[in-house]
C-alpha cells in the first residue's frame, strides 16, 4: 500500500482500469468454467469485448478530442470487411489461426485508420458539429457500398461487380467472397474471448498513454480552448487528425474481433448501422465523457443489462429505454447535480458527528 | 416526359423531407440541440391516424386532426420531462443522448401497442390522380397534396414567425437567450412553443410519408428523420426557408439517383452530396458565418 501510495495519481487510475478488466476477466472465466453462464450470455462476451474497444476508442474522439463522431460503427464496418476479406482469401495461404488473425487485425486497424485519415483531412480542418454530420453520412455511406459488392475469385483472379452475384463471371473453380447484402459466409472464427481481453488491454494502453503524452496534452489543450492552443503553437489540424486517426483504427480492431466472431458477416443498419454508432456514444457519455474506465463500466452494463432484463420479456427494452434517460437525467441535469452535492454534504456531516 | 415524373415525385418527397426538417432547424435554432427523437414522433403521429381510421372509423379529416393535437402534447411532454432539465447541462452531449433515449422508448412503446409486424396504412387522402398533358404525365393525388401543404406550411409559418409575437420571441431567444429573458420574454414557454409546433408538423408530415408509402412499423420514421436531418444541414441548420430548399434538394437528389445511376446506391448518393455540400460550403447553403471571437 504504500507503494501505492508514492505513485502519483495518474498511474495509479491507469493501474485501477487495467486491474479491472483483469479482474472481470477472471470472474467471467471462472463462471464459464463453471458453469454458471447461460450460453446466450456465453455468445456475448467476444462481442462485449468489440464494443469495450469501441467505447474507449469512441471516447478518445469525443472525451479528449472534444469532436462528436456518429459514425464510429462505420469504422468498425471498414475494419470488419477489409480483415474478414483477407482471413477469407488467406485460410488455405497461411494455415496458422494466430499469424492470420496477427496480420488481419493490422489490416483491419490500418484500413480503418485510412478512413479516418480520409474523412478528417477535410473535416477536421473546421470547427463545429461538422465532423458529428460528415461522420454519420460516412457510416451510411460504407453500409450503403458494402450492400452492393460482390468480390469473387477464381484461378484467373479477382472479379469486382456491384450488381449481383452471377456478373461476376466467375470460373467454375471461382468461389464468391463478397456476396453483396449476404456479406461474407465462413470467416474462420478466430476471435475468443481471451484474445478480446488481450486486445482490450492493448487499446487501454495505447490510448491511456496517448492521453498522458504530450501529444495528449496538446490534443486536450485544443478541446479546451482551441485559440489560445493555436496561439502557442500547436499545430490543431496535426493533432486532431492524429486522435481522431487513432480512434478510427482502433474501432477497426473492435471490427476485426467482430467479425472473426460471426460465421456470417453482413452489414445491416442493426450492426453497422446508425443506431451502433448511437449505441456506443451512449456508452461514452453514460460512463463519463472523457473518462476511459467510464466507458469500460458503462459497455459491460449497458451490453448485459438487456439479457439480464431477459425476464421481463416484451417490456424489457422499455425499462431499458426508462432506466436510460432516467440515468442521464440523475447524471448530467444541473438540479441533480445540486441535489447530489447536497446529499453528500449531509452525509459527510452525519458522519463527522458520529466520529 | 419520364424526367418530369421523377422531378414531381422527387419534389414531392422533397417537401415529406423539407417539413420534418423545419422541425429539426427549428428546435435546432432556439434550444441548440439535435432532437433526434423528432423521427419517432412521425411514427406516433401515423399510427395515430392508423388507428383512429381503422380502429375507431373516424372520418380521415378528424383523424388527422387528433394525431396533430396527440403529437402537440407529447412533444410538449417530451421537452418538459426529458429535454429541460438538461438544457444548461454542463455538456451539450447530454441532451442528445437524452433525446436517443426518448427515441428507444417511443419505438418500444410502438412496438408494445401495435407489435413489430408491418402494418398496411389506410388510404386517408383519397384524390384522384391529375392528368396532364393528354395522358403522358400524371400526378398521383398523394403527391399533389403533399406539395401543397409543404407550401402553405411554409408560408403559415414565415408569416407566423415574422408578423406575430410569439414568433418574434421565438427569433429573440434563438438569437440571445439571456437577453430575450431580460426583455420579459418567457424563454421555456417559448422553447415548448417550438416544441409544440414540430411535433405537430411531424404528425402531418407522418400522414404524408405513409400516403406515399403506405407501411408502417415502429421502424419507419428513423431514416425518414435522419435523412431530414441531413436536409436540415445541407439548407443551414437553424434556418427556415433553409429547411425548405434542403428538403426539396434532397428529395430530387434521392429520386434522381435512384432513377438514372443505382437504385441500391441512392442512400450512398444522398450522404456523398452532402458530404461534398459541407466541405465546399461548411455552414449549408443558406447558412449564416458567424465569425469567432476571442
Amino acid at each position: 500500500m504504500k507503494n501505492m501510495k508514492k505513485m502519483n495519481k495518474m498511474t495509479r487510475d491507469n493501474l485501477i482500469t487495467y486491474l479491472m478488466v483483469f479482474v472481470l476477466f477472471l470472474v467471467m472465466q471462472i463462471l464459464v468454467s463453471s458453469g454458471n453462464v447461460s450460453s446466450l450470455l456465453q455468445g456475448l462476451l467476444v462481442p462485449l469485448c468489440a464494443y469495450i474497444i469501441l467505447a474507449v476508442s469512441l471516447n478518445l474522439t469525443v472525451g479528449i478530442l472534444g469532436e462528436l463522431s456518429l459514425g464510429h460503427a462505420g469504422f468498425m464496418c471498414v475494419g470488419a470487411f477489409t480483415s474478414a476479406f483477407f482471413s477469407k482469401c488467406m485460410v488455405n495461404t497461411i494455415p496458422i489461426a494466430g499469424v492470420r488473425y496477427f496480420l488481419a487485425l493490422l489490416i483491419g486497424a490500418a484500413a480503418a485508420g485510412i478512413c479516418g485519415i480520409l474523412v478528417g483531412i477535410p473535416v477536421l480542418r473546421l470547427k463545429g458539429d461538422y465532423l458529428a454530420i460528415v461522420t454519420l453520412a460516412f457510416g451510411e455511406i460504407i453500409k450503403n457500398i458494402m450492400n452492393i459488392l460482390f468480390i469473387g475469385r477464381d484461378s484467373a483472379g479477382f472479379h469486382f461487380s456491384t450488381t449481383d452475384a452471377r456478373a461476376l463471371g466467375l470460373l467454375e473453380d471461382g468461389e464468391i467472397i463478397i456476396n453483396g447484402p449476404q456479406g461474407i459466409t465462413g470467416t474462420p472464427k478466430d476471435s475468443t474471448f481471451a484474445v478480446g481481453v488481450i486486445l482490450i488491454f492493448v487499446t487501454l494502453f495505447i490510448v491511456l498513454n496517448l492521453i498522458h503524452s504530450r501529444s495528449g496534452r496538446a490534443i486536450m489543450s485544443i478541446r479546451d480552448n482551441r485559440i489560445a492552443a493555436e496561439s502557442v503553437g500547436i499545430n490543431i489540424t496535426k493533432y486532431k487528425l492524429m486522435a481522431f486517426s487513432v480512434s478510427a483504427a482502433l474501432a477497426g480492431v473492435a471490427g476485426v474481433i467482430y467479425a472473426h466472431n460471426l460465421a456470417n458477416l453482413m452489414a445491416q443498419p442493426k450492426n453497422f448501422g446508425y443506431n451502433m454508432s448511437i449505441m456506443i456514444l451512449v456508452f461514452v457519455v453514460l460512463g463519463g465523457i472523457g473518462n476511459i474506465r467510464g466507458s469500460v463500466i458503462a459497455a459491460i452494463i449497458l451490453t448485459l443489462l438487456p439479457e439480464l432484463l431477459r425476464g421481463l420479456n416484451d417490456y424489457r427494452m422499455l425499462i431499458y429505454a426508462v432506466v436510460f434517460i432516467a440515468m442521464m437525467l440523475f447524471n448530467w441535469s444541473p438540479k441533480a447535480i445540486a441535489w447530489r452535492e447536497k446529499y453528500a454534504a449531509k452525509l459527510k456531516r452525519g458522519k463527522k458527528k458520529e466520529v | 416526359m419520364s424526367f418530369i415524373s421523377y422531378l414531381i415525385n422527387g419534389i414531392s418527397l422533397g417537401s415529406v423531407y423539407a417539413i420534418i426538417a423545419l422541425g429539426y432547424t427549428m428546435v435546432y435554432g432556439i434550444a441548440k440541440m439535435l432532437n433526434f427523437a423528432h423521427g419517432d414522433v412521425i411514427m406516433i403521429g401515423a399510427y395515430v391516424v392508423m388507428t383512429a381510421v381503422t380502429g375507431m372509423g373516424l372520418p380521415p379529416a378528424a383523424a388527422i386532426l387528433i394525431a396533430v393535437i396527440f403529437c402537440t402534447v407529447l412533444g410538449i411532454v417530451i421537452e418538459s420531462v426529458a429535454y429541460r432539465p438538461l438544457l444548461n447541462a454542463a455538456s451539450s452531449l447530454a441532451v442528445l443522448i437524452t433525446a436517443i433515449g426518448v427515441s428507444y422508448l417511443l419505438q418500444n412503446i410502438a412496438l408494445l401497442v401495435f407489435g413489430a409486424n408491418t402494418i398496411s396504412f389506410p388510404n386517408v387522402l383519397s384524390i384522384p390522380a391529375l392528368s396532364l398533358a393528354g395522358g403522358e404525365l400524371t400526378i398521383t393525388g398523394e403527391a399533389f397534396i403533399t406539395i401543397v401543404s409543404c407550401i402553405v406550411i411554409m408560408i403559415a409559418l414565415t408569416l407566423f414567425i415574422h408578423k406575430s409575437k410569439a414568433g418574434q420571441a421565438m427569433l429573440a431567444v434563438s438569437e440571445d437567450k439571456g437577453a430575450a429573458q431580460l426583455m420579459g420574454i418567457n424563454v421555456n414557454g417559448t422553447i415548448a412553443l417550438t416544441f409544440a409546433i414540430g411535433s405537430a408538423l411531424a404528425a402531418i408530415a407522418g400522414v404524408l410519408l405513409c400516403s406515399a408509402y403506405p407501411t408502417l412499423t415502429p421502424y419507419t420514421g428513423a431514416m425518414p428523420g435522419i435523412k431530414a436531418f441531413v436536409a436540415a444541414v445541407f439548407g443551414g441548420i437553424g434556418s427556415i426557408p433553409g429547411a425548405f430548399i434542403g428538403g426539396l434538394l434532397l428529395g430530387i437528389i434521392e429520386v434522381f439517383g435512384k432513377a438514372y445511376i443505382s437504385s441500391q446506391m441512392a442512400d450512398a448518393i444522398v450522404f456523398g452530396v452532402l458530404i461534398l455540400i459541407l466541405i465546399v460550403k461548411p455552414t449549408g447553403i443558406l447558412g449564416k458565418n458567424i465569425q469567432e471571437k476571442v
